[in-house]
């Protein structure tokens, strides 16, 4: 395992490009693309405002970066390094741009949600969107690019609308039975469409393409409901993370529930690995000076190392009471993964947060549980193999795979707090993105062992 | 008041005080003067009470009555009896009244007892009661209590959903001002011709699928229409694949499992047959269902009504397996308990006989060796040698006879050698013999000769004669020298056989002609066992033998000491050293 040396980086804006080949990193105003395989800065852009997102064409031929201040959409080409597109959104504000999946249109969300504005970058048209709803994930499109599924609210209700990306034309536009919608996600295979209801009522959608009502499922009523969402790369489980700290999948034939994979406090079952993270014990006495000792100790977390070590049944998980009088409450599954290849599903329930829970998908039982020092913010799956990547705010990045799990200090002078985590597309670089530094993580080593 | 009366008083009064007082009463009873009528009181009173009367029987009434002592002496005894009776009666009387009296005592104290239970007991149940009274209060109250908690949360639930509306209700309310002010705004935005909101690109790109864009008609809509219901049937298409997919996997599964169980049933037909009805019954339908579905084309109709026979006559099928698995299951569990029951008998009764047994037979195992080994030995000393080498040969193994036989024809043709040597000596020595009957004819002649010229040298004949002795002993020295040649030659193979180590050692040292010396030591082998037969006597012989056999083993399966010592007690020592000597022929 090798790294590179740390870049600049701010606001976590490091993303690689979609075939792979480049790394865009921002540094305040300033848009750096490197080629991946030497790291070399390959164009370097310079945008009129602090950049507060970026985001790559999918043919990777341009780069958007938004300055949502000042109500900016600036769009630089690779392959032509001075051609240049600034779209402004003048007083209307802009708080979301996105492209459209064909790398030529670009998708402005104006202040206050009033509408859509679909930018060309090949003709001069411009179409508006109204009505879109302020929620999370209100914008979702087809694995494939042909369809964009967009919530709506008008007169106090929940529309969805289907367009078809090629000219926008609205395909499908169908009344949503939901409270108060607040996420669409499609379907891998993009022919379904699972819309799920504000947490204050358990409700899971799950329409057609052609806006027909497949099913609906409710877990249960009077209390918070669902909390995170996740397809499985096959489109054949629907899994629905909720307050209860649970999570139920969904199977793609009947829509019904398959199984409840609960998170229990306490694990007491011996198939279950439970890998702890523990500092390792300094070294004491082999030529260990006196005093280093307390140098040593005044060293905070991220600087020592750490192991796994296998816990001994039965493992009691460390719990966060929850704040219940407040909105928004510290519980439930927050974040969930499968993995790309579907054996595996990755959770956090939220009120146990320094513990990931990676499922067995094709026995529906839990597999492994990794119980961190610190809370994991951020874990990602490998595109390429059965390899998961945690990230704990610490210096350390942590990787499992069924044949075990490792921690790995990030070798840098100074703190480097792995805030978020970005895989290559095939699974080698790593991006490691701290607050104001990035550094790639090799895993193959070139040289073979050395 | 009377006498008697006052008595009676008396006695009533007191019956101890009456001994004692019984002079002064009776001197107060009757005196001197009173005799008569004292007499006559008492006799009144003793006829009064039957008994015979004092006075004597007279004549004639008016005479004066006389006292009769013997009826009243009789009269006294009587009462004296009777008064011992009456005390006797008495006594026994009180011990019966003061019995009485501490048996209602002791019942009094009894009943006492009982009614104090009796009190405690109703007290208790007061207590009791008085509790159950107050939980039955307490249980009201909690139901009381449930019921309010019930009403509660019926109460919270129709808040809640009261509130529900509300915020429903309000939350739509402010949505709609909302919207109006998000139109108002948007109004105000964007019917201001904003200059700012604008694009300003420097040329404008080609589109990713390099075609031209092209205008919204009816006709893209309905090509669109066509797309999406493509893209829907392909995945319909796509699941149906996979799902006909499964399902012919499962199909094929199940054809096998019901094949199996076909084959599986089917030699117990025989035995259900006889056992019930219905299950033949269920048999016979299973076998036309096997006759039915063995055809593929059933497989491959999957509609309703096959389907329906296919899962009955499956169903059938598994019940059948079912009960019978469960049968072998009791059948298994029933044979284990006997099992463990055989066990334990054997264990505890069977198991010394058979020991003792055991033992009996390696003891006469024991004396048939030894028995064995003495006829051996008997055989070895007095038995001819061909004799004992085919009997001991017929105790090596098959690879050894084998190799003994090389062993033998390689000594036979030694022997040939030494007969043909022999001959050849005996040739020479007859011939010799020729010669010197020749020569001594010659001598004779020559005797002759001198013994003609005897006369004339004397001295010299004598000293010819003394050398012609010596002549004739130094031939003879050579014809035993030339026979004792082959024991000299033999020495190295009876050292081979006294201490096989150092012939190893001597072939060791003779490493340039391994051949030849392998033959030598190969032969010297084969001596050794015949010799062993021949010269030696069976305690030298036998330790080698055994080494030899020990070593045909050894070769076989290596490193085993346990077991060799375990079959060769007799000689470990001899046994390795033989072991060393073949490890060096080898």
């Amino acid at each position: 395992m090798n790294f590179s040396e740390v870049f600049k980086l701010s606001g976590l804006l490091s993303k690689f490009s979609p075939d792979g080949k480049y790394l865009a990193s921002c540094v305040q105003y300033r848009l750096a693309v490197r080629e991946v395989s030497t790291l070399q800065i390959l164009q370097l852009y310079t945008c009129l405002d602090q950049i507060q997102h970026i985001e790559w064409s999918a043919d990777s031929l341009f780069i958007l970066c938004a300055m949502y201040k000042r109500g900016l959409v600036q769009v630089w080409s690779l392959e032509q390094p001075d051609w240049h597109c600034k779209i402004d959104e003048g007083s209307a504000g802009l708080v979301a741009s996105c492209w459209s999946p064909d790398g030529r249109h670009i998708l402005n969300t104006t202040e206050f949600h009033l509408r859509i504005t679909v930018w060309s970058l090949c003709t001069k048209s411009v179409s508006y969107i109204k009505y879109p709803k302020a929620c999370q994930q209100g914008i979702t499109f087809t694995r494939d690019g042909r369809y964009m599924a967009l919530a709506e609210r008008r007169d106090c209700k929940d529309y969805i609308s289907v367009f078809v990306c090629s000219d926008w034309q609205l395909l499908r536009h169908f009344e949503a039975d939901t409270q108060d919608l607040v996420g669409i996600e499609w379907a891998p295979n993009g022919c379904v469409l699972a819309v799920w209801d504000t947490c204050l009522e358990y409700k899971i959608l799950l329409y057609s393409l052609d806006g027909r009502l497949l099913a609906s499922y409710c877990a249960y009523e009077w209390s918070l409901g669902v909390k995170s969402v996740a397809w499985s790369p096959s489109s054949q489980f629907l899994a629905v993370g909720s307050y209860d700290g649970k999570v139920r999948i969904l199977n793609h034939v009947t829509w019904k529930m398959i199984t409840e994979l609960a998170h229990p406090t306490t694990i007491n079952n011996p198939k279950i690995i439970v890998y702890k993270e523990a500092e390792k014990n300094p070294k004491l006495g082999l030529g260990a000076l006196p005093f280093a000792a307390p140098r040593a100790a005044a060293r905070s977390l991220s600087t020592t190392e750490t192991k796994y070590e296998v816990a001994s049944m039965p493992v009691s998980l460390q719990t966060l009471k929850p704040v219940t009088d407040r909105a928004n409450p510290r519980i439930g599954v927050g974040t969930m993964a499968f993995s790309p290849d579907n054996y595996f599903l990755a959770t956090r329930n939220d009120n146990i947060p320094n513990a990931v829970w990676i499922w067995d998908v094709q026995k529906l039982r839990l597999f492994v549980v990794l119980e961190q020092l610190a809370p994991v913010r951020t874990f990602q799956w490998d595109p390429q193999q059965t390899r998961l990547a945690i990230g704990t705010g610490g210096g350390h990045v942590y990787l499992w795979s069924p044949a075990g799990c490792m921690s790995v200090q990030v070798p840098v002078e100074g703190d480097f707090h792995v805030l978020a985590l970005c895989w290559h597309l095939s699974g080698d670089p790593l991006a490691l993105l701290s607050k104001d530094h990035f550094c790639l993580c090799f895993l193959e080593t070139q040289e073979g062992p050395a | 008041m009377s006498p008697s009366s006052l008595y009676s008083h008396h006695v009533l009064c007191s019956s101890i005080p009456l001994s004692k007082n019984v002079q002064s009463f009776f001197s107060a009873f009757c005196t001197e003067e009173n005799i008569e009528q004292s007499i006559s009181y008492l006799d009144q009173e003793l006829t009064a009470f039957g008994f015979p009367s004092l006075y004597e029987e007279s004549k004639d009434r008016d005479a004066k009555r006389e006292l009769n002592i013997v009826a009243a002496l009789n009269c006294m005894n009587e009462l004296l009896v009777l008064q011992r009776k009456n005390l006797l009666a008495q006594e026994n009387v009180e011990t019966q009244n003061l019995k009485l009296g501490s048996d209602m005592d002791h019942l009094q104290s009894c009943y006492a007892k009982l009614k104090e239970q009796l009190e405690s007991s109703r007290r208790e149940m007061i207590g009791l009661q008085e509790r159950d009274r107050q939980l039955q209060c307490k249980n009201r109250n909690l139901h009381q209590l449930l019921k309010n908690e019930k009403d509660e949360v019926q109460k919270l639930q129709n808040i809640i959903a009261s509130r529900a509306t509300q915020y429903n209700h309000d939350m739509k309310r402010k949505e709609r001002e909302y919207n109006k002010l998000k139109e108002r705004l948007h109004q105000l935005v964007m019917n201001k011709k904003d200059r700012k909101i604008a694009m300003d690109v420097l040329n404008y790109v080609g589109r990713a699928d390099g075609k031209r864009g092209s205008w919204r008609t009816g006709k893209t809509e309905a090509r669109n229409e066509d797309e999406m219901y493509k893209i829907l049937l392909n995945d319909y298409e796509y699941r149906q694949k996979q799902i006909l997919m499964e399902n012919a996997e499962l199909k094929k599964v199940l054809q096998q499992m019901k094949k199996e169980m076909i084959s599986l049933l089917s030699p117990q037909k025989q035995k259900p047959r006889e056992r019930a009805d219905d299950s033949t019954t269920v048999l016979s339908d299973v076998e036309d269902d096997a006759g039915e579905v063995s055809r593929e084309s059933v497989w491959d109709l999957s509609c309703a009504a096959v389907r329906e026979q296919l899962t009955n006559s499956i169903r059938t099928q598994w019940r059948i397996l079912k009960s019978h698995v469960e049968k072998l299951d009791n059948q298994v569990s029933k044979v284990h308990l006997d099992g463990f029951n055989e066990d334990d008998v054997i264990s505890r009764q069977d198991h010394e006989q058979e020991t003792e047994k055991l033992e009996l037979e390696i003891q006469q195992c024991k004396e048939m060796i030894k028995t064995q080994q003495q006829l051996l030995q008997q055989q070895l000393t007095t038995a001819s040698d061909d004799d004992t080498t085919s009997l001991l040969r017929d105790c090596y193994l098959l690879e050894e006879k084998e190799r003994l036989k090389e062993e033998w024809s390689l000594f036979k043709e030694q022997k040939k050698n030494f007969e043909r040597e022999r001959r050849s000596f005996t040739e020479a020595a007859i011939r010799l013999g020729l010669e010197r009957k020749a020569f001594e004819e010659e001598r004779a002649s020559w005797l002759k000769q001198q013994f003609l010229n005897m006369t004339t040298f004397d001295p010299q004949n004598s000293e010819n004669v003394k050398l012609f002795s010596a002549f004739s002993g130094t031939d003879s020295d050579r014809d035993t020298l030339t026979v004792h040649s082959r024991p000299r030659q033999r020495q190295p193979h009876s050292v081979c056989r006294r201490s096989p180590v150092s012939t190893s050692k001597l072939t060791k040292s003779l490493p340039t002609s391994p051949a030849s010396d392998f033959g030598q030591t190969r032969s010297c082998a084969s001596e050794h066992s015949s010799s062993n037969a021949l010269n030696i006597t069976h305690e030298e012989a036998k330790p080698n033998q055994v080494g030899r056999e020990c070593l045909s083993q050894s070769r076989s399966l290596v490193p085993r000491p346990g077991s060799q010592e375990g079959c060769y007690n007799g000689c470990p020592l001899t046994c390795t050293n033989s072991h060393v000597e073949e490890d060096n022929l080898l």
